[in-house]
């Protein structure tokens, strides 16, 4: 639903192991830093690596009422399957970040609908870490969308990822910056 | 944090001094939280062989006068049942939380509204309630956590906090509150050791001609009592409301949505949120329905709640129902659609 105020729904969606919720959970730290209500719900029960895994995330200057999200502003997805499956809920005027790494044909929605194709898998093996691609396609996305920077959700990184992963900040804070850089070149 | 780990720090907070419990989903991270957090503060973490094994350590660890707790999905809640009427008819405090998953059976892991019943009506034998509390935000699963060891001390009764999978799983921003609560009485009846004093006897077996009767009357003064002091709900827009629409927990914050949504189209429409399941708010919904034309019930299930609102409404007007049962969760838009189609002509009868 919207509102007259700032209120924006999320679907991330792709693999499970492809960093989804880790994804989602950030945005929804860096949105709660910045001082914006935020919802964050996972699926849950089968995020096994290869299996699916999506996220529901609401970011909104007022509270929140409903958390689940049922027509997106906006949807980032990391495969073909969540594609086909999300797409088509996507909201008129809302936004497409889709891996095009893995997903190869523009699909079919409204015209109203902008589209980003980020290689977000080739981008993050240049970058020497193929695990952190959600990390460039929510760069990618926070450059287009613009109500949080992509700097401040770097800022956020270090208290999202497990300490025992922390060797991974800096090339994550480094595929935040290449999504971003990413739409800015392709506007 | 998710629902999960927030309540079990919250109950830390509340001076939980014993949690034992058994896995299941979608409750698992309480469990997890919990084998870490109690061992760090120094107190009683157990994880027991099964849900049974869980509800008794429970028994016995709020016999001793100590804050306990356990925590459980709907399968493994039914497997506590016996436990719940012990600790009802011995008047035992403790704190019970459900996290919801779909049934009836082993069913799945996704959230439901299909144990309202079983909560608001005891759940296990005999002639007893529990305090049922049913909160809708992340930030209320924190609050209802002091109140519940509150209220369970108070009354010396179980209080289950039913939460569901989506409650459960979710975040959103919360304030951990340290503040203290209510005053209450000392645990005199407490198996603590009985040097220099009279033997306590905890017990829930009364044999004596008359004795169960009279401790039937006994605990049903007490649940008065309760349903006159501590009834809790919450309610929205009913001065000019045509249609009120009745909903708890998560299934309340759809319907919020779906009010909010109705309001800006120009349909009259108001909402009631009980947050105290038993005891029920049944004097607000019967004024309510004084005054107003059409209730409707919203529920991720096939329809429990409805029947405490049709005994509150007592055929003042008519209570429609919406719900979803097995893990399906109504969306805003459909919400929105029954809202629409009872509010276009059919008024009062």
């Amino acid at each position: 639903m919207t509102t007259n105020g700032f209120y924006e729904e999320i679907i991330i969606a792709g693999f499970g192991g492809q960093g989804i919720l880790l994804t989602g959970r950030l945005l929804a730290q860096t949105a709660m830093k910045q001082g914006l209500e935020v919802t964050y719900m996972p699926s849950y029960g089968a995020e096994v690596r290869g299996g699916t895994a999506n996220c529901m995330v609401i970011i909104a200057d007022e509270p929140i009422a409903s958390p689940l999200v049922d027509r997106p502003d906006s949807l980032i997805v990391m495969n073909k399957a969540s594609l086909n499956k999300f797409a088509p809920r996507l909201k008129n005027g809302g936004l497409l970040i889709m891996n095009s790494s893995l997903i190869d044909t523009k699909p079919k929605l409204d015209d109203s609908i902008e589209i980003i194709a980020v290689p977000v898998d080739e981008i993050a093996v240049e970058l020497g870490e193929k695990r952190a691609a959600n990390m460039v396609a929510i760069g990618a996305y926070l450059q287009k969308r613009g109500s949080l920077s992509p700097d401040a959700a770097a800022a956020c990184l270090a208290e999202t990822i497990a300490k025992r992963h922390h060797k991974t900040l800096p090339v994550n804070t480094e595929a935040l910056h290449r999504g971003a850089e990413f739409t800015k070149d392709n506007e | 944090m998710c629902g999960n780990e927030a309540l079990a720090e919250a109950a830390i907070i509340a001076g939980c001094d014993a949690y034992f419990g058994y896995p299941i989903t979608p409750q698992n991270e309480i469990t997890a939280y919990m084998s870490k957090r109690m061992p760090e503060e120094d107190r009683v973490f157990v994880q027991s062989e099964s849900e049974l094994a869980a509800i008794n350590m429970v028994f016995g660890a709020s016999a001793t006068g100590k804050r306990t707790m356990t925590t459980s999905s709907s399968p493994g809640i039914s497997l506590m049942q016996e436990g719940i009427s012990y600790l009802a008819g011995a008047e035992l405090p403790a704190v019970i939380v459900n996290v919801m998953r779909g049934g009836p059976g082993l069913g799945n892991i996704a959230p439901s509204q299909g144990d309202y019943f079983q909560a608001t009506r005891g759940g296990g034998h005999g002639d007893y309630r529990t305090i049922v509390l049913g909160p809708s935000t992340v930030q209320e699963l924190v609050d209802c956590m002091p109140l519940a060891f509150d209220l369970a001390d108070q009354y010396q009764i179980p209080v289950v906090v039913l939460a569901d999978g989506i409650l459960g799983q979710m975040m959103e921003p919360i304030v951990l509150d340290k503040k203290p609560r209510r005053e209450l009485p000392p645990k005199d009846w407490a198996l603590t050791g009985a040097k220099d004093r009279e033997q306590n006897i905890v017990r829930s077996l009364w044999l004596p001609e008359g004795a169960l009767e009279e401790h039937n009357y006994k605990l049903q003064a007490k649940y008065e009592q309760i349903q006159k002091d501590e009834v809790l709900c919450e309610q929205y827009a009913l001065d000019d409301a045509e249609i009120v629409v009745v909903a708890y927990g998560v299934a309340a914050r759809i319907v919020r949505s779906a009010v909010n949504q109705a309001r800006k189209e120009g349909i009259k429409a108001g909402w009631i949120r009980p947050i105290t399941l038993w005891p029920f708010p049944t004097e607000q919904i019967a004024k309510a329905a004084d005054e107003l034309s059409i209730f409707l019930v919203v529920e991720m299930s096939m329809g429990q709640m409805v029947e405490d609102v049709k005994l509150a409404v007592a055929g003042k007007t008519p209570v429609l129902f919406y719900g979803r049962p097995g893990g399906g969760v109504p969306t805003v838009s459909q919400v929105l659609e029954r809202i629409k189609q009872l509010t276009i002509p059919p008024k009062k009868q």
